[in-house]
Order: C-alpha cells, then structure tokens, then sequence
C-alpha cells in the first residue's frame, strides 16, 4: 500500500525513468539465502552496507566508521546520522547486529569471521563493537565484498528470519526503494528513489562513496530474447542492457545514439573444475595432464570470439587484481602443451576412465569451453564422454557424490566476476575441505593453511606472498584451471551518462538527459 | 443435451486427476533441483541440503503429493518455490496477456483465413486458388521467430511504426494502446492459423460446394454470395470450428516463442521459465491450466456443432 502510494506521489512530476534489460529475471529476493548476481544487484539497489570497497579494493566507510583497537581485536563501528529504512524507522546498530549474525550464518568469510568472535553486540543505537578472539585482518574486507554475499543491513526483525528461510518483507535503507505491487517475479522490478536517502558526501567511487540518486525510477525488464532487446534499445523503447552478447554489437555499429562498452576492466574468469573423489581425477598427474592439454586462447575464440573483450590470463585471482600472479599457467597460456599431457598421463597410468564431462547447452557464457575442451582432452589421450544437459541438471548433477557412471560426473566449467575469486577468503575453488567443500571435494590441508596464513598477514605485500604460494599450490594441485577472462560489454543510449565502472551495475550517480 | 454437458463436465474430473498424478510423478523423476537455483553458484553442497529440507524438498514423495493434492482440493495451487510467491498470483499476472494475445490473433486469423478459403474454394483451380494455397504453404512453413523478426525489421525498425516489444494491458492502458502493442505479435502468431484455418475452409467448401443443395440453390437463382455464406459455409463450419477451437487452445499454451521475441510476460515464459528453474509448483498448475483449457475447448466446440448444424444432437 504505501509503495503504491509513493509511485502515485512520484507521478505527479516528470518522471525520469531509466528501464533497464538486466542479465536475468529477478525471481528470488533474499540476498543472504541465495548468492545470485541479479538478487545482489537487487540488494545493492535497496540495502546499503556498512562497508564498501573503492575501486582499488579498499574498505571504505558507507553507512559506519570505525576504528580498531592496537592489538586488532576490537573493531568499533559508529553508524553515521540521517539513516532511515523505507518504513521510515531510523536504522540503528541493532539492526546492524541482527544483520550481520544472518548474513555471517551462510556467508564463508562471515563463518571464518565467527569462528574468531568472541562478541558481536550494539552497545548503543549508533555503535557496534565487535570483539575478536585472535585477529583478522581481512575483516573489513570481509564486510566490504561485493561477491557473492555482501552483507545487507536491514530490520532487525526481518533480520530475524531464519538464514534458510527466505525473508517476505523487503524493507531497506538504500538509495532505492523496492516497490512490491509492481514486481512480477522474472518479469520485471520497479524502483523508486529513496527520498529521505542521506548520501555520503565523497564522490561516487566503485560500491563506495556517494550513492547520489539522479533518477526517479528503474525498471528492470527482463528480456529473454537478446536480439528484442537489442532493438528495443535502437528503437528507444529501452535505455541499457547489462550484458550484450559480443556477435551481437555489429548490430548497435553506426548508431550514435547507442553506446556500448565494456563496464569495468576485469570482467569475469571462466574456470573448468574437477572431481577429486573419483578416478581419474582423483590422481595429481591425470589433473595436470588435462590442464597441460587446454589452451586458454582456443577456448575463449570459441566463447568470445572477438579479442577485444577477452584476454588470456593464467591467475588464480584474476589480472588487474592485488593478487594477481601467474605462476605455473605458462602452457595454459601459450597454446597449451600436449606432449606433457600424454607424458603425464603415461606417468600416471591412465587406463583410458572415461571422463563425465557436463556440457550445458541452454547457457551461451557456457556452451563453448566443454566442446573445445574435450577436443583438447581426446587430443592428449583422454577418453571424454561430453554429456550435453541444461544448466539445472548440470548443478543438480554437479551435487551427486556418486561415480560418475551413477550419475556423477568428472568435470564441468562454471564462470565467476573476478571480485569473486579475487581472494583466497572469497574464491569457492580454494575451500579444501574435503566433503565440505565447494563442488569437487578437494581435500587438501595445504590450500587451508596457506589461506590461514593469509589471514594472518598484515600488510598487502605479505598477502602477496601468500598468494603467490596459493597459486603455485593450485597449478601443482590443480584445485581449479582458470580458462581465462572475458567481458560482456552493456549497451545504453547516449542520453544515459555517469554510468559507474563497478562489477555490480549500480544506478545511483547515472543521469539521464531528456 | 443438458444430460450431455453434464457428463462432459464430470469427465473434466477423472481427466484432471491422472494429468495430476502424471505431472507430479514425471517432474519429481526429471532432474534438477529448485534449491540449486535458489542457492546459487557459490552454495556448499550443505547449504543446499539445508534449503532443500526448508522446502520440504527431502520428505517422502507420497507426502509432498497428498500435501499438494490437499491443497490443491481446497483451491490452492502452492507457492513458487524461488520467489515466494502465490502460483494463483503469478498466474493471474501472466494469463492475462496470453489470452488477450491469443483471442486478438483468433479474431485476425478468422477474419483473414474464413474469406480467403471461401474465395479459393469458389475460384477453384484459378490463380486465386494457387495464390491462397501458396501462402498456406509459406505460412505454415516458416518459422514463427522468423515472422516476428521480419515483422519488427520491417514495421519496428525501418518504417518505425510499431514498437518493438512489450505488452499493455487494455483495462490500465486503453484498448488503443494494446492493440498498438499487441498488432505485430499477433500478427505473426495469425501468420500459421490464416494458412491452417484457409486451407481447412477451403477443403471444406470444396466439398459442400458439390452438393445437390448448392447447385439447387444456384437454380432457384439465389444470390452468389448468399449461396457461398450462408448455404455453402453454414455447412463447412464444423471442421473449420474444430480447428479454430484447438488452433485457439494451442495458442494458450504454445506461444512461448512469440512471447519471447516480442517480449510479452505471458504463462508461456512463465511456464518455460519454471522449467528451467525446477518450480514445481508452478509447473504443475501451469500443465492442470493447459488442461483444462484444451477440455473445456473441447467441450465448447461440441456444442457448437449442435449451433451450426443442426443435424448433430448428443
């Protein structure tokens, strides 16, 4: 009732719409319960966060300062003045504290987090201590991650929904507000600017700094054929698309109403994954020899295509990262080296297992590595039973602990935004955890020292050092095989300016000219 | 007759029921998993247990189907099990558009293909006939997606006359702007019912056209057009009905592409949609609705044979 009644409010003026073709239909809107992008990018329109990072990857204050004790186990968060939820309460660091403890129950970093507290409480309305057993030094960083979790403060008691469930009331305190009785789920999502939104007074920088609203509404429309969106876009029925696909911009060529380009600089890394619990991939030698058999240039022609929105890049942690390095990816890089793979996989007497490799036919950021991938393998040796599936059987399939002949599998290809794997804290793949680890179930106690060694480390250049171990560790481990990066570039009409360079498209400091 | 319709209507029952069972039983024995695609990318294979027992997803299968029966029993057809949302809502969003849609390219394809066939027909063997039939042929050959492209190249993008994509509901935006909205969808769904409805009123007025009545009618000195439309037409409409009734029920539930190339929020999205996405929920009342709407169809079409030739009686 009341969002209708301020969309009736909001009409009364010219309005400045900004409608917006998004990657994928906005279905669930929980972002604790769920790591999709389109939810976070949901989240990010209406919650704010208490941290944000700048472009370099550097917490910054966004909704509270802090300051942290000399022995770094005390951190102390003062919340800034003016904030207000959608429901107009003010928010206070109770909120914040039930916030945190339900995001910190499914995000990896929050349970590292809480494993080291001894005490998370708000002391008062504005403040919030929290207090470490052993120091942290990612902490902030933690908090300030746009990927895959960020964490979103809203209502202490919506808050109080248990992590599993999903919340029903959509209730934040950022520069957008979500208007429920136009939100038809998949289809599209109305946004209305937050009035009483009070933004930091530095300039817009990445998630952090300013989140100045220059738009009265957004809507996103979900389009599922990209070739209608494109010219919705070339006839002015719509303003920008997140993600075009690259053979289609010749059709935005030669319009100079139409922009596009590419968002942000690091885009996203396209991995291949395999399974450590069944022959041949639980054998060292046989996961190097299929890393040694692939070519990072191959695949991405095969994906992208056109070279301007890829690049080769052998690191873990992604190029253009702070931890970025390249150790141990040489063949990956230059072509791939097939004369090592079949010695490696003589060495390790493969007996010609076939390999279950996934290959998801319904997603075209997926479609290409796993035909190009088992040419590559076949051409060292392998024996490669590439089942086509959709993307769902793939991650339901990718569950199932099973051999492969029972309905498991042996390898399947996933892409990440590089903020998402830019940290050993935040990357799925390194998680060695055995059976409690990310898909594939590598057990590998070196991986996890090497990420508390990290953590202990207190300057970047020491972080470094360790991530140039963890790469190494990954090469000779094969823990993950990065394929790559590459960008989808966004499409918009010239009218739309101030577009920020984020991985998560935000649009807050966007104008739109009449 | 009243007899009739009522057994028709108690035979909706038993139908239901086993399209019930079988749509339970086959999408529980597809893989895929609702709680992967709420989960995400980054879920531990812990995390997703944990949702997948908040959802009821690991009770026995026997239990989640008299739970939705239950429900079902009572008018509720569950909840969708990624957004949250009612199934009856998200439907009663959606079927709106699908029926606007499906009804405005009915009326088209009629007003089209029924005059065209006749003509055929009455011009039997002339260049009319050839010119009818050929179209029959392009029209049912070429690919919808390709229809709507040409559509949109032609009237969207180089003469600017229409728009593009989307749907506006007649009660909120007017009947003028839907229209302007729904003419090129609907247009290239009408492309395959002219060249099927044509054909079959062609074929059909064929072979009324040789009967006895037709040529007496012709001697009596009726008028041409007379003859045609009210002797020689009245007596074709039970196929052509057939075909408009079925071609009307596989436009509610098959104009998936056509939705998606004009962007149109209508139940076959949303149908495709929760597919991909394992919602059961909605993919069950969705194949109950589809159904039910080719039985009730059906039963309509029955009747109104008894309408136009009075010879039929149940």
């Amino acid at each position: 009732m009341a969002s209708t009644a301020l969309v009736g409010a909001s009409a009364a003026w010219a309005e400045t719409t900004i409608t917006a073709v998004m990657h994928s239909g906005l279905r669930v809107l929980d972002p604790v319960i769920t790591t999709a992008h389109i939810t976070r990018n949901h989240a990010y329109m209406i919650y704010d966060v208490l941290v944000a990072v700048d472009g370099t990857f550097t917490p910054q204050p966004q909704m509270a300062d802090w300051t942290v004790s000399d022995d770094g186990l005390v951190y102390t968060f003062t919340l800034r003045d003016g904030l207000k939820f959608h429901d107009g309460s003010p928010v206070t660091m109770a909120d914040a504290e039930a916030s945190l403890k339900r995001w910190a129950t499914k995000d990896s970093g929050g349970q590292i987090i809480m494993d080291k507290t001894a005490s998370l409480t708000a002391t008062d309305d504005k403040t919030l201590v929290w207090t470490l057993n052993e120091p942290f030094a990612p902490l902030l960083d933690t908090l300030g991650k746009q990927s895959a979790l960020p964490p979103f403060i809203m209502p202490a008691r919506i808050a109080a929904t248990p992590a599993d469930t999903a919340i029903t009331e959509h209730v934040g305190s950022g520069p957008f507000r979500f208007v429920e009785a136009e939100f038809q789920p998949g289809v599209s999502v109305t946004y209305i600017k937050n009035e009483d939104y009070v933004p930091r007074s530095e300039p817009a920088d990445n998630m952090a700094g300013g989140k100045v609203v220059n738009v009265d509404k957004v809507v996103w429309s979900t389009m599922p054929d990209a070739s209608t969106a494109i010219n919705a876009l070339l006839g002015n029925e719509i303003d920008y698309i997140e993600s075009v696909q690259v053979d289609l911009l010749p059709l935005l060529e030669g319009d100079p109403d139409v922009v596009y380009e590419k968002r942000e600089p690091l885009g996203y890394q396209t991995i291949g994954r395999m399974n450590f619990k069944h022959p041949p991939f639980d054998n060292v030698k046989v996961r190097q020899a299929a890393m040694k058999a692939l070519d990072q240039q191959a695949i991405l022609a095969a994906l992208v295509g056109n070279p301007d929105y890829y690049s080769i890049c052998g690191a873990i942690f992604g190029c253009g990262t702070p931890l970025a390095d390249a150790t141990g990816s040489e063949s990956l890089t230059s072509g791939g080296d097939l004369e090592a793979a079949k010695a490696l996989l003589a060495e390790a007497g493969y007996d010609g297992t076939p390999i279950v490799l996934m290959a998801p036919t319904d997603v075209v950021a997926l479609a290409a590595q796993p035909v190009v991938a088992s040419q590559a393998l076949r051409n060292a040796g392998f024996n490669v039973d590439m089942q086509p599936m959709d993307w769902q059987t793939l991650v339901t399939r990718r569950a199932s602990q099973n051999a492969p002949a029972d309905g498991g599998w042996n390898m399947f290809f996933t892409n990440w935004l590089v903020p998402e794997i830019s940290s050993p804290l935040v990357s799925p793949m390194l998680n060695g955890r055995g059976d409690s680890a990310w898909f594939g179930w590598p057990d590998d106690a070196v991986v996890e020292g090497l990420k508390a060694d990290f953590i202990a480390a207190k300057t970047l250049e020491e972080q470094q050092a360790v991530a140039k171990k963890i790469q190494a560790h990954n090469m000779e481990q094969v823990l993950y095989v990065p394929v790559g990066q590459y960008a989808l570039p966004q499409a918009r009409r010239a009218t739309i300016t101030d577009m920020l360079a984020s991985p998560v498209p935000v649009f807050w400091n966007v104008k739109k000219a009449e | 007759m009243l007899g009739y319709i009522l057994r028709r209507i108690l035979a909706i029952i038993p139908v239901m029921l086993i399209v019930a069972i079988f749509v339970f039983l086959l999408l529980r024995l597809t893989p895929g998993d609702p709680a992967a695609i709420i989960a995400g990318d980054m879920a531990t294979p812990e995390q997703l247990e944990r949702i997948r027992e908040a959802m009821g997803l690991n009770k026995p299968l026997l239990t989640q189907f008299f739970t939705w029966m239950g429900s079902l029993l009572q008018g509720d057809l569950g909840t969708s099990l990624i957004s949250g949302t009612p199934v009856t809502t998200m439907i009663g969003q959606r079927i709106f558009p699908t029926i606007n849609m499906a009804l405005l390219t009915i009326v088209i394809a009629v007003a089209i293909a029924v005059p065209m066939g006749v003509l055929a027909a009455w011009r039997h063997r002339s260049w009319v006939d050839y010119a009818v039939m050929s179209f029959s042929v392009l029209g049912f050959s070429v690919p919808v997606f390709v229809i709507g492209y040409l559509f949109i190249l032609v009237f969207s993008i180089s003469l600017g006359w229409l728009p593009v994509q989307g749907y506006a509901s007649p009660s909120e935006k007017g009947i003028a702007e839907f229209l302007y909205r729904a003419i090129l969808p609907s247009l290239t769904l009408a492309t395959i019912y002219v060249a099927l409805i044509a054909r079959m009123t062609r074929a059909s007025m064929l072979e009324v056209l040789g009967e006895d009545y037709i040529r007496t009618a012709r001697a009596k000195g009726v008028k041409e057009s007379r003859v045609l439309f009210r002797h020689a037409l009245r007596n074709a409409a039970v196929p052509i009905l057939t075909v408009i009734g079925t071609g009307f029920a596989l436009l509610i539930s098959g104009v998936v592409v056509t939705e998606s190339v004009f962007n149109i929020p209508g139940i076959g999205r949303l149908t495709v949609d929760a597919i991909l996405a394992r919602d059961y929920p909605v993919i069950q009342a969705m194949i109950l609705i589809t159904s039910a709407t080719y039985v009730v169809v059906n039963l309509i079409i029955d009747i109104s044979y008894t309408v136009f030739d009075p010879r039929i009686r149940y």
